[in-house]
Formats: structure tokens, C-alpha cells, sequence
């Protein structure tokens, strides 16, 4: 079965379908609504066997090179355009097929927000490359 | 012989046994490595055999198992590196004191050549008789990753001489490195943290040995109160005292009192036990109303004065006493307390925890909002990060609340 990456942003992607204030500036009882509702989708996920993995990333970035020989590696944390895509987390699944992932994706994306009203986010469907099956390897 | 129940090994008994049996063969002079894989395949052999054949003598069936496979790998290597160097070390005085077995294979674990993450793992595995899996599984990494690390461990000790006492102080480190992975994730570190820093007050008179063991009663008193049956964060002042493990606190309060008993003019309480009786003094209040921050905060100026540069040093004691400042002398003074952690602590999500907490204390709700705000984006855990968020909401919607009606929402 193939393997898919949700990814979820901080920012970047198509124009908000809606856009809404930070989470921190809802109404306490929205947020609480969202999280049980992100609780669920675990759960749900994990029921169906389609579950393989989730976490949620910090929003600090830094980027690395290679600074050349006997010199300290080169990082930037910034300035970056604001518009640069920022990865906030994933869920990786393992489903039937892509119209799976895509029908999980935008449940993901019904999650509810202020007022409880969808949020209709924006979710990243990635396919993860599968292995080269061995026993097909030419001898 | 369907239906015989099979004799069930006492697994606990069979775990006490393995720092025992590890010490007794390198203070024999066997390398770390060669010795505890000998006694990993012992034990293996053990979960085969005792069921139908109980030893008499637990130990000293390990030691012989192991024995033999050391010399059976002593004779291959031998051969392959046709003797040019010397297989044995000389042996080493035995000591056969139970403490002092596992303070010895401490001190081994926590080798100062080692990294702290090998540290903890060699710890666990050797002393905790932890699986590699287990271990994994703690720490959320694959087990291959895990194996990898105790290998490498191990194979860094290779040669070293191992019959020098350690840093005792690395030792307290690395269990309360054991302690605090566990509470924020697996609880069974905990207890193997607790359980291990209860054997080593037994190998040592060291004061800070009790003051860690003290310091782990009694914060683990109050995890089952922690978090709430959503797994959501319940902070200290909100928490239910009723589901505090009021045995573990009178153990805790005990144990560091038997610590502070021990202190004279020249020997003051050190980290563990000032960090240990500021948590007895939150234990002990019958209602948040009730915490005596004076003591608190006298405790904290024991705590900052044990480094030359606190901030620098020990930024978290700071922190810690600029709360208990906050509580005795007002928010603001709190305030201007965490002000002088702002160049060493300002990224971090506890720092600005911290402040919407006294500003929420001083009453300043909106700047409250903004701080859990903040802290919340620099959260580097998932269930703090949603509690900071909580924090914020709550905040700001019950400063709009006092200052208009805003938060009416249409039908």
C-alpha cells in the first residue's frame, strides 16, 4: 500500500480559502475544539490501520551548509521572505490509494476554527517513494 | 504434561541480579563490553533453562554461565589475534558489598569519556537491566539507533581502566536525566530512575544522593495530578491535591531530612536538596493559597548562590526564584527579575512562561495573552505548546471580558 506524507504549513501554499486569526487569539472554547478534533484524527487513523506516524515540528528553522574544508558549517536562520513555505507537521499514512490520502487530507482540512466553523486549510499530499521490491532486483 | 503451569521466573529478582553479577565480572578484569554481552546471552540461557531447572543459586549460576562464554570468546579472539596482545587484564581486588556493585557499575556507566545520551542509555541497560528495546522505546528512537548507541558505549570503555572511582556528581546527573525523560514521556523511567537513586543512597553517604532520591519523591507525588483524563496540562495551582501520593511525599520529606541532618558550617545542602525542599514546601501546602513562598524563595537563594554566575550557570534556578519573587514582593519585581535572563534565556518558551505568568499575577491580562503567546510558538512539546495556546486564549478572552463585552459572539 502506498505510503503518504499530509503535511500541514505555518505558511506558504495556495491563498488562505479562509483566513483566520492565530490559534492563541480564538475563543477558549474553539481551541479546545480544534485539538479534540486533531486527537480524533489520530485516533481515527490508528483504528483504520492507515496510521504511521505523526508529529508537529517548532516553527525555529535554521539552514545548513557546508562551510568547505576546516571551516565551520554556514547557517542562516534568516532574513527569509515571509512567504517561504514553512512546514508545521505531518501525519503519514498508509492507504489504499491516492484518493484515500486525498479524501483523509481534506478531513484534516474540515478541522474545526473560530466559531467552529471549518478551517478549510490547506494540506500538502506528498506519496512517499517506496523501496525497489528485492526479490525483482536483475540478478 | 499439557495444562502444567510453567514455573514463572521472578523477573524483578532476576534484574536485581544483573548489576551484581556485571560488577563481579569487571572487577575481575573482564572489558565492560565482553562482560555484559557474556551476561546478556547468560541471561538468555537462564529464561531457557531455570523454568524446568531452578539454580540454587541465581548469581553464581549467572557468573559461571557468563564465565564460560567470556572464555569461549577470549579463546577465539586469541586466536584470531594469535596472542600478540594480552587477552586478560590483571585481575582486581573482588568486593562483594551489594552497594558498592552498584555504585561501581554506576561510576562505569557514567564514565566522563561518555556522551550524556550514552550515559543514560549504558545506565539503563546495565544497571537498570533494561532491554535495548525498552530503551528505544523511551527514548522514541528505532531500536537498531538504540543498539547502535550502547555498542559504540561500550566499545568507547573498551581497555579503560575501570577501577578508579567516579564523579559522583555525573552519576546524580545522569539518573535525573533518567527521571525527567520519563516524565515527559514514559512513566516506567521514572520508577527506574527512582528505584536506582534509591540504591545508590544505599552505596553512599553522599547528602546530594538522598537530596536527588528526596527531589524525585516529591515531584513524582504530584504526576498523577499533572495532567487531566484529556492528557491536558493542570499547573500546580489548579491542581487536585486530593490525587497527591501522600506516602511518596512523607518518604520524600524523610529522606531529605535525613540529608539536611548531615549538613555542617563548611557543608551546605547542595542543588538536589535545595531543589528537593523547594518541592516539599509546594507538596506541603494544603491549597495554593497556603504555599509559603518566603520559604520558597529562601530556598531559591540557596539554590542561585550555589554558582558564581547564576544567570549563566543556572539560568532555571533563576527563573524558578523570579516566580517565588513575583509571589513575595509583587509581579513586578518578578518581572524585573526574569529582565536580567533575557539575553541568556529570551528565546526560550519557559522564559516567556514564565512572565505571562506574573503579569497575569499583577493582573496584566492582555500582556499575559501575549507571553503564553510567544511562549507557545517556541514550545518544543506538543502538550506544552497546546497548553501555552490554552494559557493565551484564556487569557485574552477574559482581558477582553473585563474591559467590553467583546466576547459575545452572534447565534
Amino acid at each position: 500500500m502506498p505510503k503518504y506524507l499530509l503535511l500541514k504549513h505555518y505558511r506558504g501554499g495556495p491563498a488562505p480559502h479562509r483566513p483566520v486569526p492565530p490559534m492563541d487569539q480564538w475563543a477558549p472554547e474553539d481551541v479546545e475544539a480544534h485539538m479534540a478534533f486533531l486527537k480524533h484524527v489520530s485516533e481515527l487513523l490508528e483504528e483504520n490501520g492507515e496510521y504511521v506516524d505523526a508529529q508537529a515540528l517548532t516553527s525555529a528553522r535554521t539552514w545548513v551548509r557546508y562551510g568547505g574544508p576546516d571551516a565551520a558549517p554556514v547557517t542562516t536562520d534568516g532574513p527569509l521572505p515571509e512567504t517561504s513555505d514553512l512546514v508545521a507537521g505531518w501525519y503519514m499514512i498508509d492507504v489504499e490509494s491516492h484518493e484515500r490520502a486525498v479524501e483523509l487530507a481534506a478531513y484534516i482540512s474540515s478541522e474545526p476554527g473560530p466559531g467552529g466553523e471549518p478551517l478549510y486549510e490547506w494540506i500538502d499530499v506528498r506519496e512517499v517513494m517506496s523501496e525497489a521490491p528485492r526479490a525483482t532486483d536483475p540478478a | 504434561m499439557i495444562g502444567e503451569p510453567t514455573r514463572r521466573l521472578d523477573e524483578g529478582a532476576l534484574r536485581a541480579l544483573v548489576p551484581r553479577v556485571l560488577a563481579g565480572l569487571i572487577r575481575r578484569g573482564e572489558d565492560f563490553d565482553a562482560a555484559e554481552d557474556a551476561l546478556q546471552e547468560a541471561l538468555l540461557e537462564a529464561l531457557r533453562v531455570w523454568p524446568e531447572h531452578p539454580p540454587r543459586d541465581p548469581r553464581a549460576w549467572l557468573t559461571t554461565v557468563a564465565t564460560r562464554r567470556l572464555v569461549d570468546a577470549h579463546r577465539s579472539e586469541a586466536a584470531r589475534h594469535r596472542r600478540e596482545e594480552q587477552p586478560y587484564a590483571e585481575p582486581r581486588p573482588a568486593a562483594t558489598e551489594e552497594g558498592d556493585d552498584t555504585l561501581f557499575l554506576l561510576f562505569c556507566c557514567c564514565h566522563p569519556d561518555l556522551a550524556p545520551a550514552s550515559q543514560v542509555a549504558l545506565t539503563l541497560r546495565a544497571v537498570g537491566a533494561l532491554t535495548t528495546r525498552e530503551i528505544a522505546d523511551a527514548f522514541y528512537v528505532p531500536e537498531a539507533t538504540m543498539a547502535q548507541r550502547i555498542s559504540r558505549a561500550k566499545r568507547t570503555l573498551r581497555g579503560r581502566r575501570l577501577d578508579q572511582p567516579g564523579d559522583l556528581a555525573v552519576v546524580l546527573r545522569v539518573l535525573y536525566l533518567v527521571y525527567t525523560a520519563g516524565h515527559a514521556g514514559r512513566a516506567d523511567l521514572v520508577g527506574e530512575a527512582i528505584r536506582l537513586a534509591r540504591q545508590l543512597t544505599l552505596a553512599t553517604e553522599e547528602p546530594e544522593a538522598r537530596g536527588l532520591l528526596a527531589l524525585m519523591l516529591l515531584n513524582h507525588a504530584r504526576l498523577p495530578a499533572r495532567l487531566d483524563p484529556e492528557g491536558r496540562i493542570v499547573t500546580l495551582d489548579r491542581q487536585d491535591r486530593g490525587l497527591w501520593d501522600t506516602r511518596e511525599i512523607a518518604e520524600g520529606v524523610r529522606v531529605l531530612q535525613s540529608a539536611l541532618a548531615m549538613q555542617t558550617e563548611e557543608r551546605r545542602p547542595g542543588r538536589y536538596q535545595a531543589e528537593a525542599a523547594i518541592a516539599a514546601l509546594h507538596d506541603d501546602a494544603a491549597s495554593t493559597e497556603e504555599t509559603d513562598w518566603p520559604q520558597i524563595l529562601a530556598w531559591y537563594d540557596d539554590l542561585v548562590a550555589l554558582t558564581d554566575d547564576p544567570v549563566r550557570q543556572d539560568p532555571a534556578a533563576v527563573l524558578g526564584r523570579a516566580v517565588a519573587v513575583g509571589h513575595v514582593l509583587g509581579a513586578a519585581a518578578g518581572l524585573r527579575e526574569t529582565d536580567r535572563l533575557r539575553e541568556v534565556l529570551g528565546e526560550r518558551h519557559r522564559w516567556h512562561a514564565v512572565r505571562g505568568h506574573l503579569h497575569e499575577l499583577g493582573g496584566d491580562l492582555p500582556a499575559a495573552a501575549t507571553a503564553y503567546a510567544v511562549a507557545a510558538r517556541r514550545a518544543t512539546d506538543v502538550t506544552e505548546r497546546d497548553h501555552l495556546v490554552r494559557q493565551a486564549a484564556r487569557a485574552r478572552t477574559a482581558g477582553l471580558g473585563r474591559n467590553s463585552r467583546l466576547t459575545e459572539r452572534p447565534p
